[in-house]
């Protein structure tokens, strides 16, 4: 075994790729069990963008908040919500982590500090500037990260939150998932600027942008802007280019694609193959060891189906329960 | 001894009183303080008819938060705030702005607990001036109270007078939901005794301004006040008035209204909002379905036409629901 170049000591490598690879799997198998028509509604997936919710969440506390968006299986599991209760509440189970009342696009756990993937696109930014007004006046050093895609970027809320996280000088990571895709809709197309640095920039806000699809590029990146963030330093902007292996959701023909643009994207820029290349080519995790965590990944990722299945279903009475905390 | 202070004031002194009481109580809005980051006066408007003057004195800029003027932004943040353990109270000077920042009170604050398999409150409170007679024009005069109790997970509060008010916003800020305090700026100088210490009035409690055994007029907000003139002048008439002020809307108190219904079996319910989906015609469906056969004549609903809110005073005054307008209802009703 060689020395380890990188910036984390072996076992927060092995805790990335095992977050990176457990996204992946729940995402890939949720692919499969949609088309079986087992799961009601919309999914959202988020493969292919592991690299950054993981690079950013391995700066995370639970006092340090997220607010997610629509794909927001991803962040979830990286700010470390429960799989089982993720799956079974995108089968809609009383298991669920919102009890089977808020599906995929819903998925919270507040004591993780995940305030919530958002059916609204852009919705998560106001909410976590004040997460981290809280932060901030109770002095606890917690951060906000608020992710958004490219098409929610030019959603008012994030920019009118850009402007108050830096008039309040909030501990607050404004961070986009530059996916290329506003749903179907090109970034060329939908996004003005060139640079989200130059609008971030407009805003007073420091910002950086990263090749997404590369874990420590990411993960290097946040690390600086976090710690910044704690330590008073105000909110700033973070730009993960990446790819979506996937559609906007399941079920998307994705014809407003390029012909071989999905199987250059799985060839080419695939950020687990790249972090496991990487890795792996520096000898600090061989492949015994990475195909250790993938067995136990395929084995979590098939439990968590499993017991999704066969948990109940909401009774009747849940319909009229949890709606005011008293009326 | 009597103690009479003004809505206004006792809105200021429920906010300074929680605010002593409970370090968790932040209150924000635009120029909720005033000439924040200005040369002059700190406090320079306290609020953009003073309600909060004084506050940031006492409890400084960490708690008394100036606002960039971006209602998307700030009511956000504090809902966002509510959920992580503060109790912000937020000001959205006319609740007509809501229409910029809607989605952050109705898919994100009313939402979370249910959503969320209640494993979240949000103890926030968005209070706004509502309501006519200002010559504010369609933008800055609107009974939206409706719109906030068509949504399941918020509560509507609508106080009539000071003392109401005073109770009512003590509730609300304790209250771990998110609640629409909906204060009328026509009652803002309307003046009664208020004690001076902490009280709070329980929500889904109507109060009964008026007892009477001829009609029943339930109402709320400034329009308590244009029945109560009705009932004097129709108590010359020898029609006795039963004037019901429902306080909260949502929370809704029938079993008050079909009480009254069933002992008087006239209905007048009276909106200052636009007629269609109000809380005039939510009242009377509700009175229909549960006290049917109590009615003895058909009820009558007295609100604003279904149009904007205008500016010229002649048409504005035509447009707010007149004592002489319930008058003539609840004589309808007599027939």
């Amino acid at each position: 075994m060689s020395n380890n170049p990188f910036p984390l000591p072996k076992e927060k490598l092995l805790e990335a790729y095992t977050k990176m690879k457990t996204i992946r799997e729940f995402e890939e198998r949720l692919h499969v069990e949609f088309a079986k028509g087992d799961i009601p509604g919309f999914v959202h997936l988020y493969a292919g963008e592991e690299a950054s919710g993981t690079g950013i969440m391995m700066h995370l506390e639970d006092k340090d908040r997220i607010a997610s968006t629509h794909r927001g299986h991803g962040h979830c599991i990286a700010k470390g919500v429960d799989v089982n209760g993720m799956m079974a509440e995108i089968y809609g189970k009383v298991t669920g982590s919102c009890r089977g009342k808020g599906g995929s696009m819903h998925i919270a756990d507040l004591s993780k500090g995940m305030m919530g993937a958002n059916g609204i696109l852009g919705a998560g930014a106001p909410l976590i500037c004040g997460a981290a007004l809280a932060s901030k006046y109770r002095g606890d050093g917690g951060v906000g990260i608020t992710f958004f895609g490219d098409g929610a970027s030019n959603q008012g809320t994030v920019l009118e939150s850009m402007n108050l996280a830096a008039v309040w000088n909030l501990p607050v990571i404004f961070v986009v998932e530059n996916n290329g895709y506003a749903e179907s809709t090109s970034i060329d197309y939908a996004v003005a600027v060139d640079s989200y640095i130059d609008r971030a920039a407009g805003f007073g806000i420091p910002g950086v942008t990263v090749d997404g699809t590369d874990f420590f590029a990411v993960h290097e990146a946040a690390g600086e802007i976090i710690k910044r963030a704690r330590e008073g330093g105000g909110p700033a902007f973070l730009e993960c280019k990446m790819v979506r292996f996937f559609g906007h959701f399941e079920g998307d023909a994705q014809t407003y694609r390029a012909k071989g643009e999905n199987e250059e994207n799985r060839a080419n820029k695939d950020c687990i193959k790249i972090f496991r290349k990487r890795v792996g080519g520096a000898g600090v995790i061989s492949d015994a060891e990475f195909e250790k965590i993938d067995k136990a990944v395929m084995h979590t990722i098939e439990e968590s189906v499993q017991r999704a299945k066969k948990d109940p279903l909401p009774s009747a009475k849940e319909l009229l329960t949890d709606v005011y905390v008293s009326y | 001894m009597a103690r009479i202070l003004s809505m206004k004031d006792a809105i200021n002194e429920a906010l300074d009183l929680e605010m002593r009481r409970d370090p968790t109580v932040i209150i924000m809005g635009e120029d909720i303080a005033g000439g924040a980051g200005a040369q002059g006066e700190e406090d320079a408007w306290g609020g953009v008819l003073g309600v909060t003057k004084g506050l940031i004195g006492k409890y400084g800029a960490k708690r008394v938060m100036d606002t960039p003027l971006s209602e998307s932004a700030y009511i956000g943040a504090a809902v966002g705030a509510a959920a992580c353990g503060l109790r912000p109270v937020a000001e959205l000077m006319f609740l007509d702005f809501m229409g910029v920042c809607f989605d952050q009170i109705f898919n994100q604050a009313a939402k979370f607990k249910y959503m969320f398999g209640g494993k979240a409150q949000t103890p926030v409170v968005i209070r706004g001036m509502v309501g006519g007679g200002f010559r504010a024009a369609a933008q800055h005069s609107q009974m939206l109270t409706p719109l906030f109790t068509h949504i399941p997970g918020l509560k509507v509060v609508c106080p009539s007078n000071a003392y109401d008010a005073k109770g009512l916003l003590i509730q609300s800020i304790r209250d771990n939901d998110p609640v629409i305090f909906c204060e009328h700026k026509n009652l803002y100088t309307h003046a009664v005794d208020v004690p001076a210490e902490s009280y709070t009035i329980p929500f889904g409690e109507a109060a009964i301004s008026r007892e009477g055994k001829s009609a029943t007029i339930v109402t709320y907000g400034l329009m308590v006040h244009r029945a109560l003139e009705a009932a004097e002048t129709l108590a010359k008439e020898k029609i006795d008035v039963e004037v019901i002020d429902l306080r909260t809307l949502s929370p809704i108190d029938l079993d008050t209204v079909i009480e009254s219904v069933e002992k008087t079996g006239r209905l007048v319910a009276v909106d200052e909002a636009n007629p269609r989906c109000s809380i005039a015609s939510d009242v009377i469906a509700s009175v229909m379905e549960h006290a049917f056969k109590a009615m003895k004549s058909a009820p009558r609903a007295v609100t604003a036409p279904h149009t904007p809110v205008p500016f010229s005073p002649t048409l504005e005054d035509l447009y707010i629901p007149s004592a002489a307008a319930i008058a003539e209802a609840v004589r309808g009703t007599m027939k």
